[in-house]
């Protein structure tokens, strides 16, 4: 974040004045919060992505009924459509799916679930790309085009096609009652190690600039070791391409997701996704209820293109030369 | 030139080595091939007599050697299920994939190209606002979903367009029988191509928008207009032609990624295609048809990854001179 800061239009009184403004007031004053404030998009985007993790983290406070609790589940109650139509019933704002459970507290509970699989799977996926771009990038040689080499390949098998066919192997060898008890954490694992490259190519890229940099130079004629230098000196510096691809990383893991849950590689019925969610509507769309998948569906698409949309605005504004694909 | 092709050739039988253990681990774990020959009613000790004899009982390599010895010769075994060859069944089913892929990739070069082109010439108008403002909304919506909410629209509400399947169809040369060349055939692969294009689409023409531009600001396409060349000229022969080269390299990174997806598309619409195949043989746990298909599908990238990268080495000749002083 320290280069954030230092681009600040408005900060460029003495020290001592710099000194005194805290940590708030330097972020105030950056190009950050500048265009930030000035970019109706980026405004509306982060308003509704907040409004997204907010509902996803009180689901259990906000959702009317618990669609985890099979005994307030109802199978009479199936298929009602939302409020708005005809015959629609006003204890089920947007209806009922075809197991009873309404459906607005149902995607509450999903949006938690595909956001935490979104979110782990990016953070995994930035720990082993951000470990593996600086070794290659900061030792070079024979490690880093071994570690570029591996990483090429990886990435010319699409991460949709590995996903699919590891989480493929995985179920038929479990069987699908395991299976389905395990899939949250094999969504992050697959999600998270299929993408890897993509950050350790940006960091190394990053790298390979920082390191010529006196700063580097003086750390390493200080004696400090190789680790310390990555990490503590490195990195820091590296921060911005990460925080700009992480933002379309999460989208993307996010549609991965939905995805593999859409085909039955993801998470159960039982505890749905919005993948799943609109996997399990799209048999009773022929039938004519189409909200079961419509609706979790809209809410998908607005998450995704929202989170794309603040990455595009990020991008702009951080504008780093990022390694292009 | 000829070590760039060695090295590439190498890489490519490289990771086919990878991905032949990897399907034979799968073979080797998944399954019982016993119990599938000879169900639940034999003994214990004729059941060992009978690994004996298959060879299951044989050191790790032995058993791979015997299965890519067999595999060489297009023997992946029978299929559970379909009690033939599992390597027939898939290529059975392949037209029909390479047909939607086909047609897929004919959308995306038709629409991506102009489109790109246009937002490049033209920044600011409102229609480059608007491609633009699609092909974000087009990023992020997942493939499946394009597909399920045009199956709502054009089938189910307006009724035009069929939803499922492949329609009629007419045998052409040996066992290709296309649903390309029938009015009804058609019908049935505008949805599925239109939903497989729809996801590649915003990235090409946010790629060659962004390459065009790049490269309309070079000294070489500021000489054509001082010279006075027509505009349509210097942008479609002379701009373009640089802007192609990363495109290809992408694009053939995208064929891969376009295979996958078409496992998506297919089981949406029912498409009898080999990733609607691949799906089925997973929850029938049909495991020679599983490997059958990894390899194949395995094969099918790393050829096309090896074919695109000979042919930007053949029109770059900057890539062919630097990799062969490295």
């Amino acid at each position: 974040m320290s280069e954030l800061i230092a681009n600040a239009p408005v900060d460029q009184g003495s020290p001592a004045v710099t000194m005194r403004m805290g940590r708030w007031d330097r972020f105030r004053n950056s190009v950050f919060w500048y265009s930030f404030t000035r970019d109706k998009v980026a405004m509306v985007c982060a308003l509704v992505f907040a409004l997204f993790v907010g509902a996803a983290l009180l689901a259990p406070i906000l959702a009317p009924t618990n669609p985890y609790d099979l005994s307030t589940i109802d199978i009479m109650d199936s298929e009602i459509p939302p409020v708005w139509a005809e015959e629609g019933d006003e204890r089920f704002l947007l209806g009922t799916d075809d197991q009873g459970r309404d459906l607005f507290s149902t995607i509450l509970y999903g949006m938690r679930i595909s956001l935490a699989i979104g979110l782990f799977a990016v953070l995994l996926q930035a720990f082993l790309g951000i470990v593996l771009g600086l070794t290659a990038g900061y030792f070079g040689g024979r490690i880093d085009s071994f570690l570029m080499r591996v990483a090429d390949i990886q990435l010319s098998f699409s991460t949709m096609m590995v996903a699919i066919i590891v989480l493929a192997v995985f179920q038929a060898s479990f069987g699908s009652e395991l299976y389905s008890k395990l899939a949250m954490f094999m969504l992050i694992m697959v999600i998270g190690i299929a993408e890897w490259p993509q950050y350790a190519r940006t960091v190394r890229a990053s790298v390979l600039a920082e390191k010529k940099k006196e700063y580097v130079e003086a750390a390493r004629v200080m004696g400090f070791g190789a680790g310390r230098i990555m990490f503590r000196h490195i990195l820091p510096n590296a921060l911005s391409p990460i925080l700009v691809i992480s933002t379309v990383q999460i989208a993307n893991a996010i549609i991965s997701e939905a995805a593999l849950s859409f085909l039955g590689l993801g998470m159960p019925v039982s505890q749905p996704s919005l993948g799943s969610l609109i996997s399990s509507g799209f048999e009773y769309i022929f039938s004519g209820s189409w909200w079961i998948t419509v609706i979790p569906g809209m809410v998908l698409v607005v998450l995704v293109l929202v989170l794309n949309l603040l990455g595009d605005w990020l991008r702009d504004v951080l504008n780093p030369k990022l390694y292009k694909g | 030139m000829l070590l760039f092709l060695m090295r590439r050739l190498m890489q490519g039988l490289i990771v086919m080595f990878v991905i032949s253990i990897i399907s034979f681990s799968i073979q080797d774990n998944l399954g019982d091939p016993l119990r599938e020959l000879v169900g639940q009613s034999v003994s214990e000790a004729e059941r060992e007599k009978l690994r004996d004899e298959m060879g299951l009982n044989d050191p790790f390599l032995t058993q791979y050697t015997r299965f890519m010895g067999k595999a060489l010769q297009g023997d992946l075994g029978q299929s559970y299920f379909f009690k033939e060859p599992a390597l027939d069944v898939i290529f059975a089913k392949m037209p029909a994939t390479l047909e939607l892929v086909f047609a897929a990739s004919l959308i995306i070069i038709l629409v991506s190209i102009p489109a790109g082109v246009y937002c490049a010439i033209r920044p600011n108008s409102w229609l480059t606002r608007l491609i633009l403002g699609f092909s974000i909304l087009g990023i992020s919506v997942p493939v499946f979903l394009t597909a399920i909410f045009s199956i709502y629209l054009f089938s189910i509400e307006l009724g035009w367009l069929p939803s499922y399947g492949r329609g009629e169809l007419v045998p052409v040369i040996g066992g290709w029988e296309s649903g390309l060349f029938t009015k009804d055939g058609l019908l049935h692969l505008i949805l599925p191509a239109i939903s497989l294009a729809s996801i590649m689409l915003p990235l090409f023409i946010r790629l060659i928008r962004s390459e065009m531009s790049e490269v309309l600001h070079t000294e070489y396409v500021k000489f054509a207009k001082a010279k006075g060349l027509k505009k349509a000229r210097i942008y479609f022969l002379h701009a373009l032609k640089n802007t192609m080269l990363p495109v290809i390299t992408v694009g053939g990174v995208q064929i891969g990624t376009m295979v996958a997806y078409t496992i998506l598309t297919e089981t949406v619409f029912q498409w009898p295609g080999m990733g609607f195949l691949f799906l089925e043989a997973v929850n029938r746990v049909d495991t020679p048809l599983i490997v059958a298909y990894l390899i194949v599908v395995g094969a099918i990238f790393v050829v096309v990854n090896t074919l695109v990268d000979l042919l930007y080495g053949l029109i770059n000749p900057t890539v062919r001179l630097a990799r062969s002083a490295s």
